[in-house]
């Protein structure tokens, strides 16, 4: 408790003595910020700034040949209010990141779960599968055989064959269908970072944890997972979380490959690919800027709903 | 010893297993395996293609008469560049093992004090890496390249180094493994007089083994991949994977030798997956944070 004497002191003098215990702290530290300092370089110069200027130059109107010049919010405001494209893409990656964001994230959770019990020259041979359409850079091809418009196509000729189809669908160019392909192939494409986290969180777990609990009467694998698995990988299940927002949050390559770009009636517009639009074919650098920001912002705020979530694992 | 007998206790004890069970679970991985498995598959068989089936429609995923001639033709048009062939590769080889043990070692330098201290501004430092992971790149790229020109890095290898030390995946990776270490293990390290350094190669980076394998695994296949883009214009200090897409880039000719480079961009990567990922799966005597 301070005293009453200490809060009317000047507040100069106060303020002098939090710095000063501040810069003690500083001092006692030193190691560490050497230890930090490489990274944060590296990071102050090429992550952070790119990242701020992006940000300012997201209130002016900037083409990338003359200076860019302030707007305030216009960007903003024309985005939200009068930007129907924009709309349409809000609509389809909220779809997509509500549909693919939890799937993809229990799938490579269950998948690294399984795995982690096998033997393990199985255990190195199925992380490699799974893994496969993240290494192997034609992932796309498959779909494109697949969803091909032509009787030609796998699904076309299989459901003819199968009597469900008198004709070919255009999959990849009826509105009604593109954004369900879409989210069918990210969930497929979704084995990428988190799943190698959670493989690699597995190992991490106290095994003496398990007989402990087979002692304190779990029963089942159920409650083996929930009680002691879980817990004990709560700081990958984080990680996989952020990998989560942002790869449901941006998906925009699936759509711009088996879509095309533009998509028709912009069925596979994405936030992600509008932003590309008008970033790199546009030239209007600022409204692009102002595109990311607002989607930077809806995924922090994703992150910080799931982090409440996550806290009740376990309990 | 011990360790060996209580594995034994664990595999005797598992709980609810049935035959059935197993069958199920290990036809759900199969169907789901040969799915995913497709694309590597076809890589693979697509390299020892004769053109005519290569070119064949519908595609036929296995080869039927295996033949060398891509990988020939490829030999034969790499050894006929401006620039030897070696040149190029040492370039990937350079950029990707200094840049794959490089940010490795950064990022988990750093990640060890942000994950285990608290000290002034390591609260806003840690928020500030995490929220950079949501921002998207694709418009931050003209400030990128204003500032990798200013400081003069264009044209090196510099420029695709120094922002790959940066990579925040890589930090919050380690620093999401290292926070598990329990605390009562530096606490004894120091008593021992072990200083911060010391701290964490002789215990940090031991136990955060799977984490750092894991990030080797993403930053080589990012590196190996990598073409130099915009900020390499120097055909001698490019990187293999720029001038095996030219050879490809020339066209419907060039079909039979694209499909080798695809196998040989694909499979320097695999190897090192293969490896890293033997390595954290360790057998489960072994793993195992303990306190």
């Amino acid at each position: 408790m301070a005293s009453k004497g200490q809060q009317n002191r000047p507040s100069e003098a106060r303020l002098r003595e939090k710095l000063h215990i501040l810069w003690n702290e500083i001092n006692r530290n030193k190691v560490k910020y050497v230890m930090i300092a490489p990274f944060m370089i590296s990071f102050f110069l090429f992550v952070f700034l790119p990242a701020l200027s992006s940000i300012i130059l997201s209130f002016t109107n900037f083409n990338m040949l003359q200076r860019p010049d302030f707007i305030g919010y216009q960007n903003y405001a024309k985005l939200l209010l009068h930007d129907e494209v924009f709309a349409i893409a809000i609509r389809n990656t909220l779809l997509i990141a509500f549909i693919t964001g939890p799937l993809s994230y229990l799938l490579c959770f269950i998948l690294a779960w399984l795995i982690n019990e096998l033997s393990r020259p199985l255990r190195v041979l199925l992380t490699v599968v799974f893994y496969a359409p993240s290494i192997s850079g034609n992932a796309y091809l498959i779909w494109k055989l697949i969803f091909s418009s032509d009787v030609y196509g796998y699904a076309n000729s299989k459901l003819i064959d199968w009597g469900f189809l008198q004709e070919p669908v255009l999959w990849l160019q009826d509105p009604q269908y593109i954004i369900w392909i879409i989210i069918l192939v990210q969930l497929w494409l979704s084995l990428g970072v988190s799943f190698l986290a959670f493989i690699a969180g597995l190992q991490n777990v106290d095994r003496t944890l398990y007989e402990a609990g087979a002692i304190d009467g779990v029963r089942n694998r159920w409650q083996e997972l929930w009680y002691i698995t879980l817990p004990s990988m709560k700081p990958q299940l984080l990680f996989g979380a952020v990998m989560q927002i942002t790869s449901s949050f941006s998906v925009g390559e699936v759509s711009m490959q088996l879509a095309g770009f533009p998509s028709v009636a912009y069925a596979g517009r994405t936030v992600l690919t509008h932003l590309i639009d008008y970033g790199t074919i546009r030239f209007e650098m600022g409204y692009a800027s102002a595109t990311a920001t607002l989607l930077f912002l809806s995924m922090i705020f994703a992150n910080l709903v799931i982090q409440q979530l996550l806290r009740k694992v376990g309990q | 010893m011990a360790k060996e007998k209580r594995l034994e206790v664990r595999y005797g004890t598992r709980l609810n297993r049935s035959l059935a069970g197993d069958i199920i679970l290990f036809s759900f991985l199969a169907l789901l395996g040969s799915f995913s498995a497709w694309p590597m598959a076809f890589v693979i068989n697509n390299a020892f293609k004769p053109l005519n089936e290569i070119l064949l429609f519908p595609p036929r995923l296995f080869v039927r008469n295996p033949t060398l001639s891509n990988f020939r033709d490829l030999v034969s048009l790499m050894s006929n560049s401006w620039v030897p062939l070696s040149r190029y590769v040492f370039n990937t080889l350079f950029i990707t093992c200094l840049g794959t043990a490089g940010s490795v070692f950064i990022s988990s330098l750093a990640a060890f004090p942000l994950a285990k201290f608290r000290f002034p501004g390591s609260g806003i430092i840690s928020k500030m890496i995490v929220y950079s992971l949501m921002f998207s790149a694709a418009v931050t790229g003209i400030p990128s390249y204003i500032i990798i020109s200013r400081l003069g890095l264009l044209d090196s290898y510099g420029a695709i180094l120094l922002p790959t030390f940066g990579t925040t995946l890589g930090l919050y990776l380690m620093q999401n493994f290292m926070g598990q270490v329990p605390n009562e293990l530096i606490e004894s390290a120091r008593m021992d007089g072990a200083g911060d350094f010391r701290v964490y190669w002789s215990i940090m980076m031991p136990l955060a083994r799977p984490a750092w394998l894991t990030l080797v695994i993403l930053q080589f296949q990012g590196l190996w991949g990598t073409t130099g883009g915009t900020y390499i214009y120097s055909e001698k200090l490019k990187p293999l994977s720029y001038a095996l897409s030219q050879i490809v880039d020339s066209g419907v000719a060039r079909t039979g030798v694209a499909a080798a480079v695809a196998l040989f961009m694909l499979i320097v990567p695999l190897t090192v997956f293969v490896i890293s990922q033997s390595n954290v799966m360790e057998t489960m005597a072994t793993s195992g944070i303990k306190e």
